[in-house]
């Protein structure tokens, strides 16, 4: 899923990261269409194919986050959203007759966009991050950096990875779940320079240097979008898709999912939760 | 010979009248007050930077976001005095931190509304007032609002900020940081913001028709203004390199951005719209306009206030406080109870001196006496 106010590109970003349509462009320029009064959830599912490999793909839209007057508590129908899924899974796995293969709604990825104001976060960013972070993986994103300069990107990175560090965000890949030292050498590196991502996302191509590539077109250059001088498209791509993909999922499904349901389990007096059907097989079984 | 007199006879010679003004107000010099406002990180202060040629904001701490999440807007005022071939002029820029900024945001832009109002209230009791001869213009003359170019339009605290202000000061919104964008995003951006203005009856500030007499050539520079409106700009504190020459602008990995190259932004329509040929007309528009209404509105406040109270009084304000905070009410008090005071020491004294120039009394004690002066009440005691 993706977070951040309206504007920051991201339906273009991630239709970019798959090659495909698969995010509906908010029609902003649709006369109709209004900044919803409410945050809302809108999930859209797809196939995708590569090299023989299916992938069911999720994408979960949050249109309506962060851009109203008054944002407080914005964050809390994602929350839910993302606890509903949780409960969903939990509800299936604990069904005495549950299926083989529990149908995985669950959140395994959420890209939160940061505005590129070059100053720091907003007071939003931080809130939303400090809540969300312990229920889903947030992998925070530099929304439209075709807008600072590469000094004006280094320092920005720079000042956001310290006030995540200063206010105890821990964001995707955590400190505390990684396996072994490989792990941790690789990720540090990742933490400590690369993250987070300051990308420029594009649906176009244009001709450069004998290739098509990707970009955007300006009066004084031509930006493209996976050329590493430019920005780190590549880098997310490559982490979120190539490396780390399955690890998403793992990390979801052994930490965050596993949080869930000792919480739920210690609520419920360290019974399962059920629904009022199957509670009185449950006693009947006893 | 008598053909000269005839000529001389028709010149009065008010002609020169225009330059008499000219050399007056060159000596007087001139003023200007600009408010910047919008979120922050929208290139702001570069932006005022570049158009000024001045570097206003070296000292300036940037707050983190935890810092700000309690932070409320602030009104900070920054005065330069700038020369250009012997015209000075002293601009005041009128800065607004911490709008829009927080996680609440209701009402972010009383704070602004109040400031303006109270620089015309001001004005108004200066007015109004007994000495005129040297009357400070505080009054806000344009407001530059920075929309985001993140966005797909306005948003809804951009809305409500111009409703609010649109009818105290003339508003002329730019779209900020534009070289994000390319062409064809500007234009559909401008669009929508057109259409939304239009659409929330917001009324910006509305460049003065051209007149008709004017050449071809101005008049078409004023119909490219008019259309390029809401100006898409972008401002740089950097000198770069490019094509040979030193430009502002911003250096990136796939080219250069020039900040005065008009077919990258429209700095340069916007520089020249404030400061070269509007600048006059703005401040026009705030007296004729602005200030007018907010002027009728309290009279109009103050007399139906009048009536209701069955008082007939003279239409001339003496002081036409809306809502004087206690601390002000306080003051107010004690500097009346001193003033009464005062003017029974005075009357105490003169009655003193009638006396004692009859007998030699020293007069210093005299003099002494207000200093010491009790407050109204327990005065009757009387020092001798």
């Amino acid at each position: 899923p993706k977070k951040g106010q309206s504007g920051l590109g991201k339906s273009t970003l991630v239709n970019t990261l798959f090659k495909s349509q698969v995010s509906r462009k908010s029609s902003g320029w649709n006369r109709e269409e209004k900044i919803p009064k409410t945050v809302e959830i809108k999930a859209i599912g797809h196939v995708i194919e590569e090299g023989g490999v299916k992938m069911k793909l999720t994408v979960i839209d949050t249109p309506g986050f962060g851009d109203q007057i008054n944002n407080e508590n914005c964050w809390e129908p994602i929350e839910k959203y993302i606890n509903e899924q949780y409960e969903k899974f939990l509800k299936e796995e604990v069904n005495i007759a549950r299926k083989k293969r529990i149908p995985d709604t669950r959140v395994h990825c959420c890209l939160y966009f940061i505005s590129p104001t070059g100053h720091s976060l907003r007071p939003l960013d931080l809130e939303f991050m400090k809540h969300l972070s312990k229920v889903v993986n947030i992998i925070p994103v530099i929304a439209k950096a075709d807008t600072m300069t590469l000094e004006e990107k280094t320092e920005f990175k720079q000042r956001v990875r310290k006030e995540l560090e200063v206010n105890g965000i821990e964001f995707y890949p955590q400190k505390e779940f990684d396996e072994d030292l490989e792990d941790k050498t690789e990720n540090d590196k990742i933490r400590q320079e690369s993250m987070p991502f300051a990308v420029v996302g594009s649906d176009k191509e244009y001709q450069v240097n004998g290739k098509r590539v990707l970009g955007r077109k300006t009066p004084w250059g031509i930006i493209e979008v996976e050329n590493l001088n430019h920005c780190e498209f590549a880098l997310l791509r490559d982490f979120v898709i190539r490396t780390h993909l399955q690890d998403l999922k793992e990390v979801t499904h052994n930490i965050h999912y596993e949080t869930y349901r000792a919480k739920r389990l210690n609520d419920n007096g360290g019974l399962p939760p059920m629904t009022v059907e199957t509670e009185e097989n449950h006693e009947s079984n006893l | 010979m008598a053909e000269n007199q005839d000529h001389e006879k028709q010149y009065v010679g008010f002609a020169t009248l225009p330059n008499q003004v000219h050399r007056k107000s060159v000596k007087k010099g001139f003023d200007f007050t600009l408010m910047v406002a919008g979120e922050s990180g929208l290139g702001k202060s570069t932006l005022v930077n570049s158009l000024f040629l001045t570097d206003l904001y070296k000292d300036r701490k940037l707050l983190n976001a935890e810092e700000r999440i309690n932070q409320t807007v602030e009104i900070i005022k920054h005065t330069v005095d700038i020369e250009e071939k012997g015209v000075k002029l002293k601009l005041t820029i009128v800065d607004t931190p911490g709008f829009g900024d927080a996680v609440n945001n209701t009402e972010c832009w009383k704070p602004i509304t109040d400031y303006i109002d109270q620089q015309f209230e001001q004005y108004f009791r200066d007015e109004s007032g007994l000495n005129r001869k040297n009357i400070q213009d505080n009054r806000v003359h344009c407001c530059l609002y920075f929309i985001s170019p993140f966005g797909h339009g306005l948003r809804p605290v951009d809305v409500e900020f111009m409703k609010a202000l649109h009818e105290k000061v003339n508003i002329v919104p730019l779209i900020a940081k534009a070289d994000c964008l390319i062409p064809s995003e500007i234009r559909k951006l401008k669009e929508r913001i057109r259409e939304e203005i239009d659409k929330f009856g917001i009324k910006v500030y509305q460049f003065p028709e051209c007149d008709s007499d004017e050449d071809e050539e101005f008049k078409q520079q004023d119909r490219e203004l008019k259309e390029s409106a809401p100006f898409a700009v972008i401002g740089s504190n950097t000198v770069v390199e490019a094509k040979g020459q030193r430009v502002r602008g911003r250096l990136y990995p796939w080219g250069i951005v020039e900040v005065e190259n008009q077919a990258h932004c429209d700095f340069v329509k916007l520089r020249n719209m404030l400061i070269r040929t509007h600048m006059h007309d703005l401040k026009d528009v705030t007296c004729d306009v602005h200030y007018e209404n907010y002027r009728a509105q309290c009279i109009q406040q103050m007399t139906s206030k009048l009536t209701q109270d069955n008082r007939i009084e003279s239409p001339i304000p003496i002081l036409p406080l809306p809502t004087p905070d206690t601390e002000t009410e306080k003051l107010i008090k004690m500097k009346d109870e001193e003033v009464s005071t005062i003017c029974a020491c005075a009357s105490w004294m003169l009655e003193l001196e009638s006396r004692e120039s009859l007998q030699g009394c020293p007069i210093e004690v005299v003099l002494r006496l207000p200093l010491l002066c009790p407050p109204v009440g327990s005065w009757g005691g009387g020092q001798g």
